[in-house]
């Protein structure tokens, strides 16, 4: 294993901001992979370090192929994080919306422009991603639709879900998206958590990243299990929105069978604690993503379905 | 009558009796809708109409409120004017411009001659909490436009404020650049829309109108959203974020008034406005960023001429006394942007210049 510097910015009244990169194996860049880029991504950071502890091992032993070699970049904003800070401590900008960057720009520009500097030459581009809205999901892999997607690739990793998102203006200043630009594979992983750790979502995260790296010829280790993972498109996915804000309690989690009609959860009354909604699934399906906060506005999706019928499968 | 910021008495007048009548009880555009759309009587008998309202958990209500200023029937010929602003919660130079434009045309009511619209709070939460984005979801509004109706809170807020501004025949939507910068007043016109929209920018009395290239992730703008629908927007970037500045909030609403006379929304008379230097070349505006941290001390004023070589202001330490860098002007020309908020990292925009010569 080897570390190397990606950036360093000196500032006033902090320590010096730092991005490392670790290292393994030599040759071919095969793979660069991406955790933290936001100030709350604490399990994106922990499966990337799990990634680095178990590639050092693996490394040491003789595990990874001949000629290639493998990035990781725990963290692309340890700023943030030490300040509890989700986006960019001076500016409030998002590193995630600044690619592929801009050297002379302005300092998230030239954060996300090191970043990518590194990162766009590797034939492969793994991103452990987070969603702005807070809850749990199904773990799955996140691919942009933009021509040049490879849903097929994806499901190497065996996650349950691959899911094909079709970018939006906003989208394409995005990490994944760039890097797809620039010709490489890029992948996003969701795991189920983003400001906790969720252990064994982790591991799993860190399996199918492994199984992936061998299916392309750059682990040695065949990694047993993972799933045949079904393939979703996001304006396929069934939205369940709260008519009324209040306490929110789900009945299912993510993960669960649903009928249509089943009940999902309620909402209560913040004073009188008396039931204002019940929620209940518009389809026969599977939730892909339950909202986790306490409380909740009107007008905001709590659920996210996969419909039955909705996934297709590529064999 | 000529509109001059200021210096007009208060007027007491009982206000709109003719135009009460003509007040939609509830909003065309938003019947039929599941959002609760409500409008309210104020106590002195002034309508407020909301274009978006949602549930929040404990005892309150969101909502995005205009005021719509009707002429009498007989004087109205039709056109319809918006003026939109704090999408960006930081951003309270708009502030000053809606009161001044309330203000003047509640003092002669009767020199309206088609409808004005004033959204004065796009981003209500955001500007009560003096954060730019919209706080509980640290989102950007300014990219989530044109929104959708049956997406989260956010986008479907976004869609209905769409739908409510679309069918303007002009609409304003002002900005104060962020809490750290100082803009001149200026209008920013997108490249694909430059041919539509620089005339009318010419009436409004800024300093310049930047004409810049078109980039896929601007699409998600209110004013991008509107403009390729055929409702004409034009984006005012002015002043600083968190402030008012009250000469530059008199200089646009001069300017505003007079667009509203050229389009036959404003009958009184306005003065002269200012010609405004145009940029439509890119390779004319030079970005100064700083080369590392520091608290930078600026030598100059947004709107200074300045000379190559000559010094804008300095990198210094206050820890040690020592000057990181001194910063000089690499072209001659016009600082039309400066760096107010002195803590800088590399990278921090301390300027732009309009290159001349």
């Amino acid at each position: 294993m080897r570390e190397e510097m990606v950036m360093e910015l000196p500032a006033i009244y902090r320590d010096a901001f730092r991005i490392r990169s670790f290292l393994f194996g030599e040759g071919e860049k095969s793979v660069c992979i991406v955790g933290a880029q936001r100030g709350n991504e604490y399990q994106q950071l922990y499966v990337t370090s799990l990634l680095v502890r178990r590639l050092r091992d693996l490394e040491e032993r003789g595990g990874i192929c001949q000629g290639k070699q493998i990035c990781v970049v725990p963290c692309v904003n340890p700023y943030s994080i030490n300040a509890k800070k989700r986006f960019w401590t001076a500016d409030n900008t998002d590193i995630n919306r600044m690619y592929p960057g801009y050297d002379l720009g302005e300092t998230t520009q030239r954060i996300a422009a090191a970043l990518f500097d590194v990162a766009k030459v590797y034939r492969y581009g793994i991103q452990f991603a987070s969603f702005y809205m807070p809850g749990r999901f199904l773990p799955h892999v996140r691919i942009m639709k933009t021509g040049l997607e490879d849903p097929e690739l994806a499901l190497k990793f065996g996650f349950p879900y691959v899911v094909l998102h079709v970018p939006r203006p906003f989208d394409t200043t995005t990490l994944n998206y760039n890097w797809q630009i620039w010709d490489t594979k890029a992948f996003s992983l969701y795991t189920t958590e983003t400001n906790h750790i969720d252990e064994t979502s982790a591991r799993q995260a860190v399996d199918g990243v492994f199984r992936f790296l061998h299916t392309q010829g750059i682990l040695k280790d065949r990694i047993p299990g993972g799933y045949f993972s079904e393939i979703v498109e996001t304006p396929d996915l069934a939205s369940v929105r709260t008519s009324c804000a209040g306490f929110f309690f789900p009945t299912a989690g993510a993960g669960d069978r649903v009928t249509a009609g089943q009940k999902l959860a309620e909402i209560r009354d913040t004073y009188t604690n008396e039931l204002k909604e019940e929620l209940v699934s518009p389809v026969d399906g599977r939730l892909f993503f339950v909202r986790n906060e306490p409380l909740t506005y009107q007008a905001t999706a709590v659920f996210k379905i996969i419909p039955q019928g909705a996934e297709k499968r590529i064999r | 009558m000529t509109a001059v910021c200021g210096t007009c008495p208060p007027v007491v007048m009982d206000r709109f009796a003719w135009s009460r009548s003509s007040w939609p009880r509830v909003c065309p555009l938003l019947s039929g809708t599941d959002t609760t759309v409500e409008t309210e009587r104020e106590s002195a008998g002034i309508m407020v109409e909301h274009v978006a309202s949602v549930e929040l958990p404990v005892d309150e209500r969101l909502k995005i409120e205009k005021y719509r200023w009707k002429p009498s029937p007989d004087k109205d010929g039709g056109g319809r004017f918006s003026v939109v602003t704090g999408i960006h919660g930081d951003e309270l130079e708009g502030q000053y411009v809606c009161y001044e434009v309330g203000k003047r045309i509640r003092e002669h009511p009767e020199l309206l001659t088609g409808t004005v619209d004033i959204y004065p709070a796009m981003n209500p939460f955001g500007i009560d909490s003096m954060m730019r984005g919209i706080p509980a979801f640290d989102l950007d509004m300014n990219r989530i436009f044109p929104g959708q109706k049956d997406g989260d809170m956010n986008e479907y807020l976004a869609s209905l404020i769409i739908q409510d501004v679309s069918g303007s025949d002009m609409v304003l939507d002002i900005h104060a650049s962020n809490a750290y910068l100082t803009e001149v007043p200026q209008i920013r016109i997108n490249t694909l829309h430059q041919k539509e929209l620089v005339p009318y920018a010419e009436s409004m009395n800024v300093d310049l109108i930047w004409v810049h290239p078109n980039a896929t992730v601007l699409e998600s703008t209110f004013a991008y959203s509107l403009n390729s629908i055929g409702t004409r927007v034009l984006v005012i970037e002015m002043g600083i974020g968190m402030r008012i500045t009250k000469s530059i909030g008199c200089q646009v609403t001069e300017g505003i008034f007079h667009l509203m006379h050229q389009m036959g929304i404003w009958a009184g008379k306005t003065g002269p406005v200012k010609k405004p230097i145009i940029s439509t070349d890119p390779d004319e505006i030079c970005y100064l960023n700083a080369p590392r941290g520091g608290i930078y001390i600026a030598d100059t004023a947004a709107g200074d001429e300045v000379e190559k070589g000559q010094v804008i202001g300095r990198l210094v330490s206050p820890l040690t006394g020592e000057i990181f860098e001194t910063v000089t002007a690499p072209y001659s020309g016009w600082l039309f942007t400066q760096r107010e908020y002195p803590l800088t990292a590399a990278g921090s925009l301390m300027g732009r210049i309009l290159k001349r010569g």
